[in-house]
């Protein structure tokens, strides 16, 4: 369990070394959002239907941009193999980069959606489900990212291949969150939404750190 | 017990494997050939004309079979890739890597012949139904794998990574058909519905699984046929390979 704290201390301590990293992954989601209303039209009840829709599949687009750094600097210098070697578990190492890589790239779409939603004229209540729903997609993104980005790990095309993988088996997050706030809009209650979503991310925790693991040692081979 | 193991885990192995699949592949191409003129004659000839859709249905025959087979197939390359991945059999990854191309063809088909059949019958080309969306995501899904694994050079470890791939998916691939389903119905009441299937004539679905038999067995000829080809490109360096050639 330390080592699992130390391996998410290091990370968080790296990536605010390097601000600029975390931050162009925010302002990526930010921009892309905007960018919506400019190409479809400034029309209010438009808007605020397709809003759930597109702030999900913005964080689905701002997760997936900051997973390649995800494993690909510690395998460059070599910490990755000594991590594969160090007596704690690897597994356990792993989970500890994919929270620190959550917490850097999944939090802050989780605490701005709120403000974007309000440019699309969300409810306050909407607004609270959005956010409970990214709450619990945005670390599911993480983990399922987490096992693309480490069976691409130093393979030729990696960015590109990794949006190929990881896309589809981001579906149903997506389906499920931005549902949520649609059944909430709608008036059905949000409530069997969220409710699979908690189920697939109980489900990642535990299968996405060992596949990523069995992933990584491939790469390492 | 003993014996029967050391007799099965003999064909892991290239060198006897590849004889064995070349003695097979003439086999199920005739298969493939009967089943499919038998369906064919069927589908074409005996199956009658149906009362609200006219000859039209008759792309039933093609679609049907091609959409079962892109399932079945994704379901046997993820049992060969964690097989290879438990058992470290060379074969086991080039099966998964020889049926992935096979799938996505499958996966293809059904969609082109579902647009095909979908505009004079509803009028559209494609509808955002649960099982077409699905259909799609399992194409994207085969295109994901051999992307993969054409994109890692060293093939031992293309086949392990693949084989990650594949099994991701196949624990993924109920979760995507349920959450495109509930999504479905939650957003539209469905204009079209697929499951209302008029009651089939006998001799249609006679057709249809004589259609489906010739599939398989043209998915494994071609599966063993492509198995063939990887043995002998991974296995160029060996003496066995050079006195196969010649």
């Amino acid at each position: 369990m330390s080592a699992f704290l130390a391996t998410v201390r290091r990370d968080l301590l790296l990536a605010l070394r390097r601000k600029s990293e975390v931050l162009t992954a925010v302002f990526f989601f930010v921009i892309v959002t905007s960018l919506f209303p400019l190409g479809i039209g400034p029309e209010p009840v438009l808007l605020k239907k397709i809003a759930p829709g597109i702030l999900w599949v913005a964080a689905l687009l701002a997760t997936l941009l900051g997973l390649p750094r995800l494993f690909a600097a510690d395998h460059g210098d070599g910490t990755l193999e000594q991590m594969a070697l160090s007596p704690s578990p690897l597994g356990m190492l792993v989970a500890g980069k994919i929270l620190a890589h959550w917490l850097l790239c999944g939090l802050p779409l989780v605490l701005l959606a709120p403000v974007l939603g309000l440019q699309f004229d969300l409810d306050p209540s909407a607004l609270g489900i959005l956010t409970l729903a990214l709450l619990l997609g945005t670390p599911l993104l993480s983990l399922i990212g987490a096992i693309g980005a480490a069976l691409t790990l130093g393979v030729r095309g990696g960015g590109v291949l990794l949006a190929l993988l990881v896309l589809p088996l981001y579906i149903p997050a997506l389906i499920f969150g931005a549902g949520a706030v649609e059944a909430h809009i709608a008036g059905l209650g949000a409530g069997g939404h969220l409710s699979l979503l908690a189920a697939m991310l109980a489900l990642a925790v535990f299968f996405a750190p060992w596949a990523t693991t069995a992933a990584l040692r491939i790469a390492l081979e | 017990m003993r014996q029967s193991i050391v007799h099965w885990f003999k064909f892991a192995s290239p060198q006897s494997f590849y004889p064995l699949a070349g003695r097979m592949i003439p086999w199920f191409w005739a298969a493939a050939a009967i089943f499919g003129v038998a369906g064919l004659w069927i589908s074409f000839f005996v199956a009658p004309t149906d009362a609200q859709q006219g000859e039209g249905y008759r792309i039933i025959f093609v679609h049907v079979p091609a959409s079962w087979m892109s399932m079945f197939i994704y379901l046997v390359m993820a049992f060969w890739a964690g097989l290879g991945l438990a058992l470290n059999t060379r074969v086991s990854g080039m099966m998964a890597q020889a049926l992935a191309p096979t799938g996505a063809l499958m996966a293809a088909l059904s969609l082109l012949t579902g647009a095909l059949w979908g505009k004079p019958m509803w009028g559209a080309w494609w509808v955002w139904d649960a099982r077409l969306t699905s259909e799609l995501i399992l194409f994207f899904l085969y295109l994901g794998f051999m992307a993969l694994q054409a994109a890692i050079d060293d093939p031992r470890r293309a086949d392990k990574a693949g084989a990650i791939l594949a099994l991701v998916g196949v624990v993924n691939i109920p979760i995507i058909y349920f959450s495109v389903k509930w999504w479905n119905t939650l957003h539209q009441g469905s204009t079209i519905n697929l499951n209302k299937a008029p009651s089939m004539a006998q001799t249609m679905l006679w057709g249809m699984l004589l259609m489906a038999l010739a599939f398989w067995m043209y998915s494994i000829a071609v599966a063993l046929m492509r198995v063939r080809a990887i043995i002998l490109e991974r296995e160029r360096h060996t003496e066995w390979v050079k006195h196969a050639v010649e």
